[in-house]
């Protein structure tokens, strides 16, 4: 699963890095607050932990043997945001000491194994733990299952990376320039040996070692010092918690962004002049517009209001990028990046303002 | 594979990651071109180089830029035997086995048609199959050749001056140093275990012996980091980290970051 460089095109290369930077920062500011100066020697040996676990060969039924990734033990005892960070940093190592995994792809390494594969591993482990005894044997069945379903959607957010590339790059001649397989081609390929493989290694090493910690150190399971546990529900805490989902919505809905781009057509209602003059786009408006042809030429208003305004980027493609795909990410991009910095703008004039208010 | 083959592959795992260090360890201080510059210069060189290999769409322009990186190696005292073992030939594996399809799935104009497989190999899969190894054979020359002469704690203060967060500058550094002390550790507890196994052990043992092994680790890490914890409030640790960085630009830094980014613009210019 570990993506090597030359995969992925520069510019998703470039989106998972923000998403992934968009993790370590969280993560970091969360592990501050919770931790401070603790978190450092207790992430790096579990990142170094980690690290080895992925050496660990689990032998399988019928006589093979696979290896786990360990993000699900990380969840279990760092909480997500310690298994970001742990996770994370164990790619680095590899990517750069051992040649695992490239370093333009590092960012979407980190976010297929250490975003994805946290936050799922902790959403089911969560779900089927519940509030149950720390010793039952429900803990041991929800690491299984938070084991084998992170890692299995961790390698589809990779195939999905994968999939898209021979539909967003490619040259004239229709060759692919990156990873070359579709979609039905490259889910079906990662996902046959995660299904089975590497998914029931990562479930045994989860499930075999929640249960021996349920012997040996039942303290582990508790999430390290609270790692695990969110502020207390206080309204300013609440609210940001809150702003920060909705930021990681807006992240997860721009990484869709380049799926836009495969389909075809313009929006009903949304042409421009030059679509009602195309004969080819007019045949398609008349088709989406229950065979009514539109007018001959374009109404006088469109025509005159359309020129009023030139946008910098019009539709999505800014003119100095050439490729299509590349300036549909990068105007979703601007578009996310515009809103944040507004927000974080009009959050420290707010502040400001608020403090230099008199107090009542 | 024989019953307790895991035990025996597993170890071998750990002794070739640990070999595998020792190597990078005792390149980094042969006197070579890369060794020569500043490790700034180095960590951005390399990259703006792979950033260039993966923007190439040209397959000569990335054949020129794998014979660079391969000259760029070999200046720099790496030999090629570990470049073709540790690189080439893993990465010719399984991006070959990935590239391999693409001749007979992507469609376009047949080069080569076999009848009676109904099988017929296209331009455009030729040209898919050879420019994927070729970059991906590049960029991963170019990156090993960086870790081979550069000693870990150089690209880790060079990663700092270039401002990554000292948090995770120190992360990096101490999950290095206990890599190697883990490994060594899950080293020893298989090799004890496997001169105490005698006899088949069954598949469930082995998992439950895994899973045990791992744990034992798991904990032996905690306690390692409350110890490496209080040694660091000991030594006046107070959530700030200090990094010593005395690196200096000399004159011929200047030049080959010159170089670097000149080839790298050059590359994608020429590979458009």
């Amino acid at each position: 699963m570990h993506i090597p460089d030359g995969y992925l095109s520069p510019s998703t290369c470039a989106t998972l890095y923000l998403f992934a930077a968009s993790g370590w920062y969280g993560a970091l500011k969360r592990i501050k607050q919770l931790l401070a100066t603790r978190a450092i020697p207790l992430i790096s040996v579990f990142a170094a932990f980690s690290f080895v676990v992925m050496m660990f060969n689990v032998p399988l039924p019928g006589g093979t043997t696979g290896h786990a990734l360990g993000v699900g033990v990380a969840v279990i005892v760092l909480g997500p945001w310690g298994s970001i960070l742990a996770i994370s940093i164990a790619l680095a190592i590899q990517a750069l000491f051992f040649g695992d995994g490239g370093i333009t792809t590092l960012g979407a390494n980190c976010f297929n194994m250490a975003i994805v594969g946290s936050f799922t591993a902790y959403a089911v482990y969560r779900m089927i733990a519940a509030n149950s005894q720390l010793e039952s044997r429900r803990r041991v069945l929800a690491g299984a299952v938070a084991g084998y379903v992170s890692i299995n959607a961790a390698a589809l957010v990779t195939a999905i990376e994968f999939g898209i590339q021979p539909g967003l790059f490619h040259d004239a001649s229709g060759t692919p320039l990156y990873a070359p397989y579709p979609l039905h081609v490259a889910i079906p390929a990662m996902m046959i040996g995660h299904l089975t493989l590497a998914g029931l290694a990562e479930a045994v090493i989860t499930a075999g070692m929640v249960s021996y910690l349920q012997r040996a150190d039942l303290s582990l399971l508790r999430g390290v010092s609270g790692l695990a546990q969110t502020p207390g529900p206080s309204s300013e805490a609440g609210a940001e918690r809150c702003q920060g989902r909705l930021w990681w919505a807006v992240a997860l809905l721009m990484l869709c962004t380049p799926l836009g781009i495969l389909a075809a057509g313009t929006a009903w209602g949304e042409w421009s002049s030059a679509d009602l003059m195309n004969p080819h786009t007019r045949e398609q408006i008349g088709a989406a517009s229950g065979q009514h042809a539109p007018p001959s030429s374009a109404p006088v208003g469109i025509q005159k209001l359309s020129t009023l305004w030139t946008a910098p980027f019009p539709g999505y493609a800014p003119r100095f990028i050439k490729s299509p795909a590349f300036g549909y990410l990068l105007s979703a991009m601007f578009g996310v990046g515009f809103l944040a910095s507004a927000s974080l703008a009009a959050r420290v004039v707010g502040r400001k303002w608020l403090r230099g208010a008199p107090r009542s | 594979m024989s019953r307790h083959a895991f035990l025996e592959s597993t170890l071998q795992g750990f002794t070739r990651a640990l070999s595998k260090a020792l190597l990078s360890e005792h390149a980094a201080t042969q006197p070579g071109l890369l060794q020569q510059l500043d490790p700034r210069v180095r960590v951005l060189g390399i990259l703006a180089l792979v950033v260039s290999v993966i923007l190439c769409r040209r397959i000569e322009a990335l054949a020129a830029l794998l014979l660079l990186a391969i000259a760029l190696a070999v200046a720099s005292r790496v030999s090629v035997a570990s470049l073709a073992k540790r690189v080439w030939l893993v990465i010719l594996g399984f991006s070959g086995l990935i590239a391999l399809p693409a001749l007979f799935l992507t469609p376009g104009e047949p080069l080569f048609t076999s009848p009676a497989l109904h099988l017929s190999i296209s331009v455009q899969g030729v040209r898919t199959a050879v420019l994927l190894v070729l970059r991906v054979e590049t960029a991963a020359t170019l990156t090993t050749g960086l870790v081979l002469s550069t000693a870990w704690t150089h690209i880790l203060k060079a990663l700092r001056s270039l401002h990554l967060p000292a948090e995770i500058v120190t992360m990096l550094a101490m999950t290095h140093r206990y890599v190697f002390l883990l490994i060594e550790t899950a080293n020893q507890m298989f090799e004890s275990r496997q001169s105490r196994t005698v006899g088949v052990l069954s598949g469930s043992e082995q998992r439950k012996m895994t899973a045990r092994t791992a744990g034992v680790l798991l904990s032996k890490s905690i306690e390692l980091s409350h110890e490496v914890y209080l040694a660091m409030l000991s030594r006046g640790f107070r959530g700030e980290v200090y990094l010593l960085t005395d690196f200096r630009l000399q004159p011929r830094d200047y030049f080959g970051l010159t170089a670097f980014i000149f080839t790298s613009c050059f590359a994608v210019w020429i590979g458009r």
